[in-house]
Parts: structure tokens; sequence; C-alpha cells
């Protein structure tokens, strides 16, 4: 159990030994950047050692950039090692509109498994925080955008109406491009308005969530659960928001301020709590649990 | 009737029928001969009108639900309700005119009543966004329905945006909380709950008034969780592709129904709402009056649980059962 160590650099170590697939983003190579013992960091753009990025938690060791962290990457760094205990691991996305673009999603699916080693864009089980017990979800923004189909959404709400029946406290971490699963039309619509009445439930019981935003989440990720915790976190200069920036610019015709839709300017006005850097994570999180956590 | 329907490209037989109506009844004098014409016009008009909206594919129902005469939310307050009674601000920012909300009376029910506002005129347009509501908006109605549930007033709302408004100011004042809180909110409010899709459900602007106790879409409504264009551009890298998008996406009141996503389809007079909107509000008025006096009879605390239910079964996954290994599908 790893309740004695101290906060940050614990994180960090155990997070080496639990990871899995967390270097860079797997989606596409970066160019001209050679692949195994570099990788480029998209803050700043310089070439970084690989190694020294993923004792760093998949952060930029010259400008602090926090990159892509898998959902397994996020279970080392936030849970004791070893605690994790997957929750509905055996629920699988189906295509109930047989969707078709340039490409089936069916088959999109497969690719997408594949690459990802998940089965779809969410983790969710039970762990320890500092030895005590919580409800834990992520969802993974390399599996189509982590975008929110059915898997996504019955996995949430299960893990939130577990939380209520067990009386945990619920940590959910969000990563999300696209918010809706396109693919899954007004299925993936309908995802927000079920698991944010499970949250609704949740809070009434007297349940604490603690909402970690990371980059991206958007749409209608943002717009649902992501929004609804009763202490809101969000790590450094991740993009958050509702609309993307591409769609307000082409209606509004206007650039964008700097900085614009990032946790900073959340901050600025008002609608998340603290920004939290991913080494101090875990540590933030327990304390928060301190204050108000069920025991 | 509406004579100076702006038409839609798959309505242009039905245009020129209706011009020579138009000038067989202007003729003087009304002979026997004319008058025979003009009923015979009358009848290839009504049989156009029929064989054109029933085989409409799902991009050219999104038309007709954007249709630039298709009553609003202003009609249906007209033409539905005895009474209404408009409480206009947030109470923290603005009144956001993309979203009125109100009391209302229906056959002398006391109800309070929130739905989205696109405008008729260029100038209401415009103030309006289109329809497109900013946190403001959201945040009215949250208000509103809060206050409803407080006096135990049963709530309706009429959705028809294109989407929550995408802008700096929505996004400074907190568009995705809003949208959230609302439907949060929204699911636990001790008051029955119809929501109507009258024309454009568009995303989550939609569904941030669309959590309910029943939900209906009128016959050529649709309800999407992207727009067709917005899709299209997306996955298919170009707008030309709405059509496809349209149809991949099944957002049709018909598909919505078999997919167990809307309770009802509100049946929409020949040829659309937008040719006959005073039949269109007696039938909405006669849904809404049953739904309600349906939903009145049910104790509030399994009305509650019903509401839960109702989206919690939404979602379409397999599921593989550890002990048998079999899977299945969950719809
Ligand atoms: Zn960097």
């Amino acid at each position: 159990m790893a309740t004695g160590k101290p906060p940050a650099g614990g994180a960090e170590k155990r997070n080496q030994e639990g990871k899995s697939g967390q270097e860079g983003k797997p989606t596409r190579e970066k160019r001209g950047v050679p692949s195994g013992l570099w990788l480029r960091c998209g803050g700043c753009g310089a070439t970084v050692f690989r190694k020294e990025v993923e004792q760093r938690l998949s952060t930029c060791p010259d400008c602090d950039f926090h990159m892509y962290l898998s959902a397994a990457g996020r279970i080392a760094a936030v849970l004791d090692d070893g605690t994790f205990e997957e929750w509905d691991g055996n629920l699988s996305p189906t295509d109930p509109l047989e969707f078709e673009d340039k490409k089936k999603y069916r088959e999109r699916l497969i690719a997408e498994q594949k690459r990802t080693g998940l089965r779809d864009a969410v983790m969710s089980g039970s762990g320890m925080i500092r030895a005590r017990r919580v409800a834990f979800g992520v969802t993974d923004s390399a599996f189509i955008m982590g975008s929110m189909g059915s898997v996504v959404g019955e996995r949430l709400t299960r893990l939130v109406e577990r939380a209520t029946e067990q009386k945990l406290p619920l940590i959910i971490v969000s990563g999300s491009g696209g918010g809706a699963r396109m693919h899954e039309g007004i299925f993936s619509l309908m995802q927000m308005a079920k698991v944010s009445a499970a949250l609704a439930r949740y809070s009434e019981a007297g349940g604490l969530f603690i909402s970690v935003l990371t980059n991206p989440t958007m749409g209608g990720v943002a717009a649902s659960f992501a929004s609804l915790g009763n202490v809101i976190f969000a790590e450094p200069k991740a993009l958050i928001g509702f609309a993307g920036p591409r769609t307000i610019k082409a209606t509004i015709r206007i650039e964008l301020p700097e900085g614009f839709q990032t946790s900073e300017f959340l901050l600025e006005h008002g609608y998340i709590d603290r920004i939290v850097r991913r080494a101090e994570l875990k540590s933030e999180i327990a304390r928060v649990i301190d204050y108000c956590g069920w025991s | 009737m509406s004579t100076t329907a702006l038409s839609l490209p798959f309505e242009k037989r039905i245009t020129e029928i209706e011009d020579t109506i138009r000038k067989l009844e202007v003729l003087e004098p009304r002979t026997g001969d004319v008058r025979d014409q003009i009923r015979a016009q009358r009848k290839v008009l009504n049989e156009t009108v029929k064989s054109i909206y029933s085989g409409l594919d799902p991009w050219e129902t999104v038309r007709v639900a954007r249709h630039p005469d298709r009553p609003q939310l202003t009609d249906y307050i007209d033409l539905v309700f005895d009474e209404f009674v408009e409480l206009h601000g947030d109470k923290f920012f603005g009144d956001d005119r993309a979203m009125r909300t109100g009391f209302a009376k229906l056959d002398g029910m006391k109800l309070m009543l929130v739905g989205h506002q696109k405008g008729k005129t260029t100038k209401e347009r415009t103030e309006c966004f289109f329809g497109c509501a900013h946190p403001e908006g959201y945040r009215k109605a949250m208000e509103k329905m809060k206050l409803a549930a407080k006096y135990g007033l049963p709530i309706v709302t009429m959705i028809d945006t294109p989407g929550a408004y995408p802008g700096i100011g929505a996004e400074e004042r907190g568009q995705a909380q809003v949208i959230a809180e609302s439907m949060m909110a929204m699911s636990r409010l001790p008051v029955p709950i119809i929501c109507v899709v009258i024309g454009e459900g568009g995303s989550g602007g939609a569904l941030g008034i669309g959590v309910g106790d029943r939900v209906a879409v009128l016959e050529y409504a649709y309800y999407s969780v992207i727009s067709p264009e917005g899709c299209a551009g997306i996955l298919w890298k170009s707008h030309d592709f709405a059509p496809q998008a349209a149809g991949a996406l099944k957002i049709t009141s018909k598909h919505l129904h078999d997919m167990g996503i809307v309770d009802d389809v509100v049946e929409e007079p020949l040829g659309a709402a937008h040719r006959d909107p005073y039949q269109m509000a007696g039938r909405l008025k006669m849904y809404l009056l049953k739904t309600l006096r349906e939903l009145e009879q049910i104790p509030t605390d399994e009305l509650l649980s019903q509401r839960y239910e109702k989206y919690r079964q939404m979602g379409r996954y397999l599921e593989e059962s550890e002990a048998s290994n079999s899977t299945s599908e969950n719809s």
C-alpha cells in the first residue's frame, strides 16, 4: 500500500511501474520526430527524451506542458498501487445506427480497439486513494476522441450508481475532444441526460464528486458530467469548452482571444475551483476527500 | 394556408399548382367550366402534396423543420394557450430572446411554458440569434422551471433550436455548465414535464430543456446529436454531404420513435405544419391536454422514478455475461 509515500514524487514513481502505452498520444506520429527515444512536446515544440517525459507523468521537462495520458496511466497516477478493480469491463460498443461515413463505424471500432487496447473510451471501477476507497472513472481521449457513446455513458452511469449505493467519493477524469459520438447519433446525446440524472441522485444522497478536466474536454462531455462536480479541477492549459474553437470562429468571424477556452480562462471566469498540476493531482484529490468525503 | 410560402425545392410542383388555382380563382366571370377546373386542380394539389410529403427523405425533412414559415413558439402561444404571462430575466445576466418562459393556461390548466424562439422577421431573428440560446437563456429556463416546481405547476417545453449559441460570451458565461445543470435539475423537478420538439432539436441546446416525463416530436421535426452539416463537415470533410449525414444519423420522427428515444410523434397536417398552422396547433393542444391529464395521475415519487428509468434505459451496447459467456444486446 502506498499510503506512506510522499504525495507528488510517490505518484510519479508508481506511474512508471504501472504504465502502459502512455508514450505521447498514440494517434499519429509528429512529422520529422524520430519515434522511440524522443518525442516532440505539443506545448513548446522541443524534442524531449521520452523516458524523462514518462517519469514526469507525460509532462514536458522544458515547459511543463501536460501531454496525453492514457486511461491506464491515469489509474496508475491517481490510485494507490494495484488497488484498481475494474467494473463493467464486459461492456462493448455496438453499432445501433449501422452508421457509415467514409468508413463503417463497426470497422472504425475494431481499428480503435486494436490501436488503443481499450474496448471503448472509458475505464471505470473502484480503487484506493491514500487507502480510502473511491469510485473512479476516466475517459481516454485516444479512443474516437474520447467521445461519449453508449458504453461511456453506461459505464459512467453505473459508476455513479455504485458510488451512491456504496457511499463512495466519486472521481471522474475527463478527456474528450468531441464530446458526443456522432456515429451513435441520438443515443450518444441521451447519455448526457442519463449520466446527469444519476449524478443528481448521487448529489442528493450527499455524495462528493470531484471532476477533473484534462486536455481536451469539450462538447457533450463538458456539457454534462464534467461540469457537474462538487469540486472541479483542471490540468493547466487544457482546452475546455462547449463549442469547438473552429465552430465559434466560423460563426462569429473574428479572431478568438489569446488563451480562450483554456483552464486559466475558466478559472478567471469562475467555472473551476483549482488548476492542479498532474504531479499534485492525487494529493489534491485526497485533501478534498479529507474535507468533504463520506467516511 | 400561406400564399407567400417560401417554397422548398421539392415543393416546386406544389407551388405551380397553387399558382394555377390562384389564377383561376380571379377569372371573371366564374363559369361552370372554371369552377370545374378549380375543383380538378385542388384535387391534383392534394394528391401532389400527399405524394411528396409521404416520401420525404431525411434531409428534406430537415428542410421542412427549418422552413421559414413553420409555426414557432410564439405561434403556438397564440394558437394553443388561453393566456401567456411572460417572465423575462435570468436574474443574473440578461433576458435571452432565444428562450421564452412564462405562465400559461391550457384550457384553464395552469402551467409553466418554456421554449426556444427563432424569430419571424429579420429583426426578431437577429435578436433571437436564430433560436440559439446563450447561457442566460438556459439559466432563465432553469430558474422558471424551479419556480414552477415550487408552486406545483407542470412544465411544458417546446424545443426549436439549431443548437446552443457558439460564441465568446457564451463560453465566458458557462454554456457547458448551464446546460449540464439544467439537465440535472430537470431530472429531479417534482412536477410533470412534457417536452415537444416542434422544429429543430439541435444537440445539447435542445436537451438543455429536453429532460422530461414525456418527450414528443412533431412529425417533420428532427432531433440530432449534431447538425447534418456539422457531421458532414467532420466525417465527410465537406458540408456538401449533409444529406448523407442526415440519413446516417437517423434523426426523423419515425426513427426516433422506433429507437425508443421519443415517446410520441404528433402528426402534422397534410403538407406539414407550415401549410396549416391552425390544424397543427389544434393537434398539439390535444396532445398536451391528454398527456398532462395522464401525468397528473401519477404520484410524484413514481413520476420521478419513471423519469429516471426512461433515461436510464437509453443506449445500446453489448454485455458479455461472464457465467454463460454469452453476449446480449441492450436496447
Ligand atoms: Zn514543452
